[in-house]
C-alpha cells in the first residue's frame, strides 16, 4: 500500500519524461539505480574494518579526504560469492548528502527508461524487498530492476543513517 | 539597487550589534552615583548611530525607541537626570529590546510593536519622574581605583582633579577619560596588559590628544582599536588591542549623517582584534574552514610524500629528502598560521558574564563581584562557540548554588559580597577555564545520600574528587544536594557531555566552607592530535598522545587475572587491561599478553591499559569525522588518513573501556 502511493509520486514526478538509469549486475539480475545519485564508479580497494559493524560493511576508505563507508549489497543480498579483486567495482553514490559506495558485480550500461515504460515490481523473485523498487523496466537484453537507492541506504536495514543510529545509542 | 541596499542593510546590522555590545557593556559598568562623562557620552553615541542608520533605513521601530533612549542619556550627561540603578536596568532592558528588533528586522520577521510601546512607556516613565532633577555632583573616583588589579577601573579625570595615581593598575580595563579642559594623560604611562579606552572628549585642545596617545607607548599586550589611526601615531605596543577613538564635533548629535559617514571606515576593523595597526579584514569562518581542511590535505600528502621520498636512493634521494624537509617546516608553519585563524579571545563568551551575573544576582538578592581574568587567551572558534552553554550553566551554578545567602555569609564571617572568578589561561597544549566561587562548597554528605538515593555505586570512603565527580551522573540534581539553596537545578550531566564533546574535561575542586572550583580542560585545537600509532594485526590506530601514561612490554609477574579480567600491576596499582584486539573485533589469534606492548592511558579519572602488538611511533593526525558519511562507533572518536591513504581509526579512550572494568579495580 504504501509502496503504490509512493512509487505513484514518483512516476508522477518524473512526469512521464525519461530518466537515466544506471545498470548493473548483482548475481543473475540486471539492476538499475538513478544515474544522477552516481558520484562515480571505482575499482574495489582494501578498506579499514570497523568494530561492531555487520558483515556487509566493509570497511571505510579515503575517498580524497573523506572516510566514506563501503556497503557490499551482495553480501547484504546473499546473491553471488563475495570476491574482492581489481575488477570488482564499487558505485559511489550521493545520498542525502553523503558519499556511500556500494559493491556489485560489475556495472553494464547508461539506459534512459520513460515513465510508461516503467512496470510495477514483482512481489517475488527479486533480492530486495519490493518497497526499495521504483519497479521495472524492459530493455533489449531483458528486464531491468530499478532500486530506488536512496530509499535502501537509508534504510534501517542498511542501517547507516541517524534515525537508526539514535536507536542504536538508545539500546546500549 | 535594492542588492546595494542590502549590502549596507547587512553593515548596519552588524555594526548596530555591536553598538549595542558597547551600550551594555558600559551600561552595566556605569557607575550610579558618580556617572562617569565619557562613557555616558559613548552610551548617547552609541544609540545616536543606531537612530541615524535606522533612520535612513527606515526601521522605525529602532529609530522611535532610541530617540527616547537618547533623550534620557542626554539627559542624564548634562547633568539633568539622576542616573539610579533603576534607570540603568530600564536601559539595560531597551538594549535586550532593541536586539530583539534589530533581529526581527534582520530576519525580516513581524515585529513586535507592543514590545517596543511598552519599551518606550518605560523609558518616557523615566524622563517625567525624573525629568526634574537637576545636578548631578561630579565626583572624584580617582583614589578609589587606584590600586585595582586585574579589575574594572574608571578613571575619570573630573574637572579640578589634579592628580590620578594609575600608575599601579595591572591587567586592568581602564576608562581614560580626560574630561574638557583638562590634561593628566601622562599618569597612565605604566599600564601593562591593559584593555584601554582612550577616549578624548569633544572640543578638547588639540594638543590633549597626542599626549594622550604618546602615554599608551608603554602598555603593551593590550587591545587596540584605532577608529582613526594617524599616521604619527607613537604607538609602539604588541598585541595590542585599545580603543582610541578621537571624537570629533562631527559626531556630536546635531550630525546624524556625518555619524552615518564615518561608520564604515570606523567600525570595520572593530571586532576582528588585529594588530593595532595592521588593518583586519572580515572573512567568513567558512572560509578559514576550508582552508583548515585544505591544509589537513596537505599535511597527508605531505606525509605521502615523505615515505616515497625514502624509497628513493642515491644524491637524488639525499634532494628529495631536503626538499620535504623543507616543505614539511613550511606546512607546519602554514597550520599554525591557518590555525590561529581560527582562535579568537574567550572574552567573547565571557563578555556575557557581567550581565548575566549582574541580573541574576538582583533575582537572588545576593551581592556578588565577578572578576574575569585571562579574557585574551584564544581558542578555536568551534570551542567557544560549544564554550557559551556549559560556562553559563556552571556560572549560574556558583551563583545560585554556590554562593551563599547574605546572613550564611555574614554569619561564617566571610564579606557579605561574594567573590565569582572567571579565568581563562593556556597552560601547555591545553586551554584551563575556572570558575571559583568562594561559597559554602560542595556538600559530601548530601551528594552521597542523594548518590544512593539514586542508586549510584558509591563507597563512603571514597576520596572527595570522586564525591565531586558524582554530581555529573544523569539526573542528580544539584538545586536539592548539593546546597541548601533550592532553585534551577541545572543538569550537570548535560555540562559534561557538551565539555567532553569538544574533547575537554571538567574537573572540581571544593573545600567546605571555603567555595569550589570547576576547571574546564579543553585542546588548544580540535583539527589536529598529535597521536601514537600502535597496530593490531594488520590494522593501524591512533590512540592520542595526551591520554598515554607511558607504554611498556610487561613481564610476566606484572600480570594478574581477577575473575575474567587481567589486569596490570605498575606504578604502585592494578591497571585494568583492554585488549584492542578483542574490541575491534580483529580475527587473529590473540597473542599472549607478555608479547605485547600495553599502553597506559587516563583520561579523567579513569586509567587503564590497553593491549596492542606493537608501536609504530608518534604522529600528527588530522582528525576526520567518521559521522559525516557513516555513523559514530563505540571505542572510536574519529578516522585520519595515514601516510600511505589509508584510513586508521583514531580511538575513544573514554569509551574504549566499559566502566564496570574500572570500577572492579577501583574496589579490588
Amino acid at each position: 500500500m504504501n509502496t503504490v502511493s509512493s512509487q505513484d509520486a514518483a512516476i508522477a514526478a518524473t512526469g512521464g519524461a525519461s530518466k537515466e538509469y544506471l545498470t548493473f549486475m548483482l548475481g543473475e539480475e540486471q539492476y538499475g539505480l538513478a544515474i544522477i545519485q552516481v558520484k562515480e564508479i571505482r575499482g574495489y580497494e582494501p578498506v579499514t574494518k570497523i568494530a561492531n559493524a555487520p558483515d556487509f560493511i566493509k570497511g571505510v576508505i579515503n575517498l580524497r579526504g573523506d572516510i566514506v563507508p563501503i556497503i557490499d549489497l551482495r553480501v547484504k543480498f546473499n546473491v553471488s560469492e563475495a570476491t574482492y579483486n581489481e575488477f570488482t567495482i564499487v558505485i559511489m553514490l550521493n545520498v542525502q548528502d553523503r558519499i556511500v559506495g556500494i559493491v556489485v558485480d560489475s556495472v553494464s550500461d547508461v539506459i534512459n527508461v520513460t515513465e510508461d515504460e516503467i512496470h510495477p515490481p514483482p512481489e517475488f523473485g527479486v533480492a530486495f524487498d519490493s518497497r526499495y523498487l521504483d519497479g521495472l523496466a524492459s530493455v533489449d537484453d531483458g528486464l531491468v530492476i530499478l532500486v530506488n537507492i536512496e530509499r535502501l541506504i537509508t534504510s534501517r536495514e542498511i542501517g547507516i543513517f541517524d534515525s537508526m543510529n539514535q536507536q542504536n545509542e538508545g539500546s546500549v | 539597487m535594492s542588492v546595494d541596499m542590502n549590502q549596507f542593510h547587512t553593515v548596519f546590522f552588524e555594526e548596530s550589534q555591536e553598538h549595542l555590545q558597547t551600550m551594555e557593556e558600559l551600561l552595566l559598568n556605569i557607575s550610579t552615583d558618580d556617572p562617569d562623562a565619557e562613557e555616558l557620552n559613548s552610551i548617547f553615541r552609541a544609540a545616536h548611530s543606531i537612530k541615524g542608520g535606522s533612520g535612513i533605513f527606515g526601521f522605525d521601530a529602532l529609530t522611535g525607541l532610541t530617540h527616547v533612549m537618547e533623550t534620557i542619556l542626554d539627559k542624564a550627561r548634562n547633568h539633568e537626570l539622576d542616573l539610579t540603578t533603576d534607570i540603568v536596568d530600564v536601559l539595560l532592558a531597551t538594549t535586550d529590546t532593541l536586539a530583539a528588533i534589530l533581529q526581527a528586522y534582520q530576519d525580516e520577521s513581524e515585529i513586535n510593536w507592543e514590545q517596543i510601546e511598552e519599551g518606550k512607556a518605560a523609558l518616557e516613565g523615566i524622563l517625567s519622574t525624573e525629568g526634574e532633577t537637576t545636578g548631578v555632583p561630579e565626583q572624584t573616583p580617582a583614589a578609589e581605583t587606584a590600586e585595582d588589579d586585574d579589575s574594572f577601573g574608571f578613571f575619570d579625570d573630573a574637572p579640578g582633579q589634579p592628580d590620578l595615581s594609575a600608575d599601579q593598575e595591572e591587567h586592568g580595563f581602564g576608562f581614560f577619560d580626560d574630561a574638557p579642559g583638562h590634561s593628566q594623560p601622562d599618569t597612565v604611562s605604566e599600564e601593562d596588559d591593559g584593555f584601554g579606552f582612550f577616549d578624548d572628549a569633544p572640543g578638547q585642545p588639540e594638543t590633549d590628544n597626542s599626549e594622550a596617545q604618546t602615554s599608551h607607548d608603554d602598555s603593551e599586550g593590550g587591545f587596540g582599536f584605532f577608529t582613526e589611526p594617524r599616521p604619527a601615531q607613537p604607538i609602539k605596543d604588541e598585541d595590542a588591542y585599545g580603543f582610541f577613538e578621537q571624537e570629533k564635533s562631527a559626531t556630536t548629535p546635531a550630525s546624524s549623517s556625518a555619524a552615518k559617514a564615518s561608520k564604515p571606515a570606523a567600525k570595520a576593523p572593530a571586532k576582528t582584534a588585529g594588530k593595532a595597526d595592521a588593518g583586519s579584514i572580515r572573512v567568513e569562518t567558512t572560509k578559514i574552514d576550508t582552508v583548515v581542511n585544505l591544509v589537513g590535505e596537505m599535511v597527508i600528502t605531505q606525509s605521502i610524500l615523505s615515505m616515497i621520498g625514502e624509497e628513493v636512493e642515491g644524491n637524488t634521494g639525499e634532494k628529495l629528502s631536503g626538499a620535504i624537509d623543507e616543505l614539511s617546516r613550511n606546512i607546519r608553519e602554514i597550520q599554525e598560521a591557518v590555525m590561529s585563524m581560527r582562535m579568537i579571545p574567550v572574552s567573547f563568551v565571557f563578555n556575557r558574564f557581567p550581565r548575566l551575573v549582574r541580573d541574576l544576582a538582583r533575582t537572588l538578592d545576593k551581592k556578588i563581584d565577578l572578576i574575569i581574568e585571562g579574557g585574551e587567551t584564544e581558542v578555536d572558534k568551534s570551542m567557544i562557540e560549544k564554550l557559551a552553554d556549559p560556562l553559563t550553566h556552571l556560572v549560574r551554578n556558583s551563583l545560585d548554588h554556590g554562593i551563599e545567602p547574605l546572613e550564611k555569609r555574614l554569619a561564617a564571617g566571610k564579606p557579605e559580597t561574594g567573590t565569582v572568578v572567571l579565568k581563562a589561561e593556556q597552560r601547555g597544549g591545553n586551554i584551563l577555564i575556572s570558575i571559583q566561587d568562594d561559597g559554602g562548597g560542595l556538600n559530601r554528605d548530601k551528594i552521597l545520600e542523594k548518590a544512593i538515593a539514586n542508586g549510584l555505586d558509591v563507597d563512603l570512603k571514597m576520596p572527595d574528587e570522586d564525591v565531586w565527580q558524582l554530581i555529573f551522573a544523569p539526573g542528580f540534581s544539584t538545586a536539592e544536594a548539593v546546597t541548601d539553596v533550592s532553585g534551577r537545578g541545572v543538569g550537570m550531566d548535560v555540562v559534561r557531555k557538551n565539555i567532553e564533546a569538544i574533547q575537554g574535561g571538567i574537573d572540581i575542586v571544593s573545600v567546605a566552607g571555603q567555595g569550589s572550583t570547576f576547571t574546564i580542560k579543553l585542546p588548544l585545537t580540535l583539527a589536529i592530535i598529535d597521536g601514537m600509532c600502535v597496530s593490531v594485526g594488520n590494522e593501524t590506530y591512533i590512540i592520542p598522545l595526551l591520554n598515554i601514561i607511558e607504554s611498556l612490554q610487561p613481564k610476566p609477574e606484572q600480570i594478574k587475572t581477577l575473575a575474567n579480567d587481567t589486569m596490570l600491576w605498575s606504578r604502585d596499582q592494578y591497571w585494568p587491561l583492554v585488549s584492542l584486539r578483542e574490541q575491534m573485533q580483529i580475527d587473529e589469534p590473540t597473542r599472549p599478553v607478555e608479547n605485547s606492548i600495553i599502553v597506559l592511558v587516563e583520561i579523567g579519572k579513569k586509567r587503564y591499559g590497553i593491549i596492542v602488538d606493537q608501536l609504530l611511533g608518534k604522529q600528527q593526525v588530522v582528525i576526520k569525522s567518521l559521522e559525516r558519511h557513516y555513523k559514530k562507533v563505540d571505542g572510536i572518536s574519529g578516522a585520519t588518513i595515514m601516510g600511505d591513504g589509508k584510513v586508521a581509526m583514531i580511538i575513544d579512550v573514554d569509551n574504549l573501556i566499559k566502566n564496570e572494568q574500572i570500577n572492579q579495580v577501583g574496589l579490588a
